[in-house]
């Protein structure tokens, strides 16, 4: 072969890829609630960036006790609390914890989940009735309970948070991965990388996974906003991240006291931890249209 | 150190390798071992195939040529399949001996297998290119461009333009998508192809395009074919050789000449006669009358006995020996037994 067709072939290969990357997106376009899930996503992830590049620990834990409970103004757009710290600022840098808890979380269930369910639902037999079984053991303890048992071996931090959570959705993410896995592995494509001398394990995470992904894509991003939920839950409860650090949920929690006269506490992290969680419902709705083979002409 | 040892253990074999005969069938009997039943799907095959010669399976749906291709590859699933016995040598291995991970190293390397329906048979998430490439890497040890290289050459010979190793699966005819199973089969030069059914799912006119590619394949690579079949034209152009299978069992073999001009068993002259006649376009056909008998409850003698106007009681109560004709020629029929029995024979036209 000369290199000019070779060239050629490698640059047309990335052409491919992106090219299917593009009816992705194409298709998530004309579904307005995944734009606009899709738009909030984004505008969190960018004040998240924000607040990593501009606001420091220091700035929001700083105690102002000539400012407590101002309601919002132009100079504080959501009010100050008790200390008389800018709220907007603590929950601005509070989006990290969240953002990294959803995106965290779901990638722990979704690796460990899809290795097993992968497994299970490929070789069957005794295998696949021992991880399952394990998996019905799991998904019996209720997520916030598992949670709490983590957080409290492991101690609260926010590595233990994004675990505590994602453990609890590993029983989900293992069932979808079996589901889809057996839908696959009946393929005939499977058989012939059998009679090509593939091993049974490359079979798996070459031939099979990336066929069963889609469902799998689509899970996650709604699991994403189930996630957000419960990590603000856990705090809420103490054990997830603590005060001062201003994660949402331990905001809310921080405001209970407070809450017949000023109220404003309470409603801007209550309001932050709804958009997340509705901008990754939205976005995992659009995504199932968008990957649906079956939508595609 | 366990992948070293495997490796030197099928150097050592390979030797046997220059054997004439690349795939030695004896005696095979798989069954498939169900809840209430035993599907009996193979009783007793035996055949051989030599170097660069093309031999067909023939036989209706559920004879049995599939679990035998199945067999050979040690690819029966078990549960519920089971080989029960038998021999199968493939370039001097036994592979029913064989340990997963040895069997992993011929698979692709000295025996392919060509499936049924294209359409199905290509990872759709993967470019043509990759799959072929993929099949280069299992068994060279070559870089990824290479490989790479290899496919774009592999895709040429079966008549697909290089530049289109970027494209998937969706993007192709289903006679390119059957061209490019057989690419990926081919690309390690193996010394036997098992090609199942590999026209059946495509149009009369892309049939006759890919068989005529095959034969040129077959010459190029000197690969030796077993071509699983239930159309007795493909036999006739791709085949030195045929065994047509009856219920699990081979009821006839020989070479084309034996076994179309000079047929012996009532059954292979009832498929003869099922097929239309071109130079007699209103002769009627005649069908075989019946169906071919449940696998799970085989009758005790000759299995076509109840289809078969030659059959005699004795034929109900024996399982009929293979005999041998002549040199290349044999046939499983009770009625040779007595002396100047003939059939009616395949009448021309």
């Amino acid at each position: 072969m000369s290199s000019k067709v070779k060239t050629q072939s490698m640059i047309s290969s990335q052409y491919q890829r992106e090219n299917q990357l593009l009816a992705v997106w194409k298709r998530l376009r004309t579904n307005p609630g995944a734009v606009v899930g899709l738009i909030i996503l984004c505008a969190l992830i960018l004040i998240m960036v924000y607040s990593v590049l501009f606001i420091s620990y220091e700035e929001i834990t700083v105690i102002n006790s000539k400012n407590r409970f101002a309601p919002p103004s132009a100079e504080y757009p959501f009010g100050t609390d008790e200390m008389g710290r800018d709220l907007m600022k603590r929950i601005f840098y509070g989006s990290r914890y969240s953002l990294a808890v959803a995106f965290g979380s779901v990638f722990i269930g979704m690796v460990v989940g899809i290795f097993f369910g992968s497994i299970a639902g490929f070789f069957g037999g005794w295998v696949d009735n021992l991880i399952m079984r394990i998996a019905d053991i799991m998904s019996s303890i209720p997520g916030t309970l598992l949670g709490m048992v983590i957080v409290t071996i492991l101690g609260a931090n926010l590595i233990n948070l994004l675990i505590a959570v994602g453990v609890a959705s590993i029983a989900g993410f293992i069932r979808m991965a079996r589901a889809s896995v057996l839908t696959v592995k009946s393929n005939e494509y499977v058989e012939s990388a059998r009679a090509i001398g593939m091993s049974e394990l490359r079979i798996i995470f070459t031939q099979v996974v990336p066929n069963s992904l889609s469902p799998l894509i689509v899970t996650a991003t709604a699991r994403m906003a189930t996630s957000v939920l419960s990590a603000a839950g856990l705090s809420f409860l103490g054990f997830g991240i603590t005060a001062p650090k201003p994660e949402w949920g331990a905001l809310i929690s921080g405001s209970r006291a407070f809450l017949n006269y000023a109220p404003h506490l309470c409603y801007f992290p209550g309001l932050f931890i709804m958009l997340m969680a509705f901008a990754c419902a939205l976005l995992g709705d659009g995504l199932r249209d968008a990957l649906d083979p079956k939508l595609k002409k | 150190m366990s992948k070293k040892s495997v490796d030197t253990a099928i150097k050592d074999q390979a030797v046997v390798c220059n054997d004439d005969v690349v795939l030695e069938v004896e005696d095979l009997v798989v069954h498939y071992v169900l809840k209430k039943s035993v599907v009996e799907a193979v009783n007793g095959v035996s055949f051989k195939l030599k170097k660069r010669r093309a031999i067909g399976l023939v036989g209706e749906t559920g004879a049995g040529k599939t679990t035998t291709a199945l067999a050979i590859m040690n690819l029966v699933p078990d549960p519920p399949g089971i080989i029960k016995s038998g021999n199968i040598t493939v370039c001097g291995r036994d592979m029913l001996k064989l340990k997963p991970q040895q069997l992993e190293k011929i698979r692709g390397k000295d025996i392919s297998m060509i499936f049924q329906d294209p359409m199905t048979s290509l990872n759709p998430v993967m470019t043509v290119g990759q799959q072929i490439a993929e099949s280069v890497r299992l068994h060279e040890r070559v870089s990824k461009q290479e490989a790479f290289e290899r496919a774009i050459e592999m895709l040429e010979l079966v008549g697909i333009p290089g530049e289109r190793a970027n494209d998937y699966p969706h993007q192709f005819s289903g006679g390119m998508k059957q061209r490019v199973v057989i690419a990926i089969a081919l690309a390690c030069n193996p010394s036997v192809l098992i090609a199942d059914e590999p026209t059946t799912a495509l149009d009369v006119t892309i049939q006759a395009q890919v068989l005529s590619m095959m034969n040129d394949l077959k010459e190029k690579c000197n690969t030796a074919l077993v071509m699983i079949t239930h159309d007795l034209g493909v036999v006739a152009k791709m085949c030195d050789d045929v065994a047509v299978l009856y219920a699990g069992r081979i009821v006839e073999s020989g070479t084309l000449e034996d076994v179309f001009n000079n047929t012996m068993h009532p059954y292979t002259e009832g498929l003869f006669n099922s097929l239309p006649n071109i130079e007699n376009r209103g002769a009627e056909l005649k069908p075989i009358p019946g169906l071919m008998p449940d696998p799970t409850k085989l009758p005790a003698g000759c299995t076509f006995a109840d289809r078969c106007s030659y059959a005699t009681d004795a034929c109900r109560e024996k399982v009929p020996e293979t005999r041998r004709v002549s040199e290349t020629h044999t046939v499983a029929c009770s009625r040779y037994d007595e002396p100047g029995f003939r059939i009616e024979g395949w009448q021309h036209g």
